[in-house]
């Protein structure tokens, strides 16, 4: 066999781009369709490199839009990995253990989709190095921002080295060395808390826009992340199950189910205790929820989206909770609902309506452009490529090193 | 009127005096920065690489300069030669970029008069003018909002009125960069594009700005504003006495804002809007002088500032006759 433990760094990464490069006629119709939508955001961006932001349908009120909605939700899908990390490294949960590099491989490509997204949201993209240390200047620790750029760099790096350790030494055919690796995966379980607390304090922290500067943001982004993500690691999972030969047990299933319910209902419960402050006593600062359930002087772009998300978190909710028949039929729809629900409510539904009205009382609507969309649709995509690539090897090094100790254990 | 009583101009002093003391904090730790900037090791990017027109390399050394807060008077000197050359490249006008620092003893400050203001906007028109503020998409640093009496907040006003003014029953209110004696703007900007200098103006390197509009989101007053495409002037109405701080021409991406006309108000003259208002509705001057206008109307009239309850301490007050 060919699992020498002679094996360098080096065929490891050169087997894992041959094995992405196998596949049967639709691994390929899909990776032509995900390039389809890379290229067309690609071109999208040379266009709003050309002629500046003023592509997009921000201005000087809806300053931040599409992409930085993005941002935010999928800051919540990186963060959720330790939705699994933590059951696996801490509880030693085999069921957990036997797939938590897919989740770490969700939450490395939701980084590589977040990080994107900042960058094609600057107006001068080019500059980027003046926020590194050294040869640039760093606002930190007064500026927030300066703690985002240094929690979501730190946790790519640990979701991106953890696993990196643990599929080499798999591929090698031996077993990770934990003592080596357990001190990361300690520090990431904090970490993927925090990239959430801050990225939420961006927005906490602003006591300009009412509608964010609310103590219940953070913990907020963390119950919706912790919802929201792993119901897509969980839609991830049925994905290889159904197309490749690496199965997962039921018993998971069912388990990520009861941490999704509780999430999702502790993020319903918050998200009722907020709209009750708001609309009980409706002060000056309720304006941006009235624009966001109500629309307000006859701006009402954002209405239809924030009631398809709660009716859509709620018949979620209660269809996992309540699980008719025991039936995975019913679960991956309400999966799919509870994470489209959350994306419409905390992407667009919560940076959108925080600058609207702005300060002065004027309200705009805000609607994103082709160019935008085009952009966010390839940088969605790309996201997807990178989960796929990473996912597929170490689907394969996983798979074999099972084997490899099955066979071992009689000698 | 009559002479000022003792304790008025206690008060005024009493917060004059905490501005000057937190100001002593903030330039230590700037030295600091300074210090760690002197690593900066982008000098050595040489002149370009070969084959270049005189534009795209003074382009591409502009590109690799340090932030202005980090630039010696050699570096200054340098860029401001530059950027003067690039003027004639590209607008083929000769501009003067003044690099002046602030004096001593001068903290800027600002004063509304809402009862005078009748809303004809030559403040506005004249701001445009004297900053070389964007024509395209018509960016304004000053907003009037239309107010009908008995409100005071300015979401009950129109800023965006088009007809004969004034009109009865209503007044009318100056919003703009109230250069906060705490600005979260400052705060928030992840690069340290954006500070407030010694003299009280909070202003933007705009060649440092990476554009991330954090800063916009956190200005409690609408008081930034994004190029969010190339500004537009047409070179006959550009400023030529400018300000690296001030009015230069700015680029794509970058944010900028009101800086009290830092390329007048630096040589002891006043702001363009000052100048320009027909009703003498504006006040500007020093605070730290107890003779200016400021200082009088500080200490005679009743004053009050927007969104106080923020804790940001604009330098700009609002007042009545």
């Amino acid at each position: 066999m060919d699992h020498s433990s002679q094996k360098g760094f080096f065929s490891f990464i050169i087997d894992a781009i041959r094995w992405n490069l196998s596949g049967g006629v639709g691994y390929w119709f899909f990776l032509l369709i995900l390039a389809g939508f890379m290229g067309s955001g690609v071109y999208s961006y040379s266009v709003q490199f050309r002629e500046g932001l003023s592509a997009t349908g921000m201005n000087n009120i809806v300053s931040w839009g599409l992409y930085i909605s993005n941002f935010t939700f999928l800051v919540g899908v990186a963060a959720a990995a330790v939705m699994l990390i933590l059951p696996a490294y801490v509880f030693h949960d085999p069921d957990f253990h036997r797939v938590v590099i897919i989740g770490e491989g969700v939450a490395v490509g939701a980084l590589v989709m977040c990080l994107s997204f900042i960058t094609v949201d600057l107006g001068g993209p080019l500059k980027v190095w003046h926020l590194i240390p050294g040869i640039g200047l760093f606002n930190w620790p007064s500026s927030i921002l300066a703690w985002d750029v240094i929690v979501l760099n730190g946790y790519l790096l640990l979701n991106t080295l953890v696993p990196c350790y643990i599929l080499y030494c798999h591929y090698k055919g031996l077993p990770a060395d934990e003592r080596k690796y357990r001190p990361f995966v300690f520090l990431s379980i904090f970490w993927a808390v925090s990239i959430h607390m801050v990225t939420a304090f961006l927005y906490q922290g602003l006591p300009a826009r009412p509608f964010w500067n609310n103590p219940l943001l953070g913990p907020r982004f963390l119950a919706s992340a912790f919802a929201a993500g792993p119901a897509l690691i969980a839609l991830v999972l049925a994905v290889i199950d159904s197309t490749t030969s690496f199965k997962i047990d039921s018993k998971l299933f069912n388990k990520l189910r009861l941490i999704i319910v509780i999430a999702a209902v502790i993020n319903l419960i918050m998200l009722f205790s907020e709209v009750f402050k708001e609309f009980y006593t409706q002060t000056h600062h309720s304006l941006s929820a009235v624009y966001l359930f109500f629309g307000l002087d006859g701006h009402d772009a954002l209405v239809p989206w924030i009631w398809t998300a709660v009716a859509m978190n709620i018949t979620a909710t209660l269809v996992l909770a309540l699980y008719p028949g025991g039936r995975p039929k019913v679960l991956l729809p309400a999966l799919v609902l509870l994470f489209f629900g959350i994306w419409i409510e905390k992407g667009m539904g919560l940076i959108v309506p925080g600058l609207i009205p702005s300060p002065m009382g004027e309200v705009v609507d805000y609607s994103p452009t082709w160019v935008e969309i085009n952009i966010t649709l390839g940088i969605l995509a790309l996201g997807i490529f990178v989960v796929t690539w990473l996912i597929r090897p170490a689907i394969r090094v996983e798979e074999r090193y099972e084997t490899i100790r099955k066979s071992d254990v009689p000698v | 009127m009559g002479v000022p009583k003792k304790d008025e101009y206690r008060a005024v002093d009493d917060f004059v005096g905490r501005i000057l003391s937190r100001k002593n904090d903030r330039r230590s730790f700037l030295k600091g920065a300074v210090v760690t900037g002197s690593a900066l090791a982008l000098s050595g990017c040489g002149n370009g690489l070969p084959g270049m027109g005189e534009e795209s390399v003074l382009a591409w050394q502009e590109f690799f300069k340090a932030n202005y807060r980090l630039m010696t008077e050699t570096e200054k000197r340098d860029t401001v030669t530059r950027l003067e050359k690039l003027a004639r490249i590209r607008q083929g006008i000769d501009v003067r970029i003044s690099t002046r620092e602030p004096r001593e003893n001068v903290l800027f400050g600002y004063g509304f008069n809402i009862s005078r203001c009748e809303g004809y906007m030559d403040c506005v028109a004249a701001c445009v003018k004297e900053n070389n503020v964007d024509r395209r998409s018509k960016t304004q640093y000053i907003r009037i909002f239309e107010m009908e009496h008995g409100k005071m907040n300015v979401d009950a006003g129109d800023g965006k009125y088009f007809h004969e003014v004034p009109v009865d029953g209503h007044f009318y209110m100056g919003v703009q960069c109230f250069q906060c004696e705490n600005p979260p703007c400052v705060k928030a900007c992840p690069t340290k594009a954006t500070w407030q200098e010694p003299d009280g103006i909070v202003v933007v390197d705009y060649d440092w700005c990476i554009g991330c509009r954090y800063c916009m989101a956190a200005c409690p007053y609408w008081g930034r504003r994004f190029n969010w495409n190339d500004p537009e002037v047409p070179s006959s109405e550009i400023t030529r006495r400018q300000h690296y701080l001030g009015n230069r021409m700015r680029s794509r991406g970058v944010m900028e804002k009101c800086t009290f006309c830092i390329q007048r108000s630096r040589e002891g003259r006043n702001t363009a809007c000052v100048e320009a208002c027909p009703t003498g509705s504006r006040v500007f001057g020093n605070l730290l002088d107890p003779d200016s206008e400021i200082r009088f109307v500080l200490a005679h009239k009743k004053v009050f500032r927007m969104k106080e309850e923020l804790g940001t301490e604009p330098k700009f007050w609002y007042f009545m006759d």
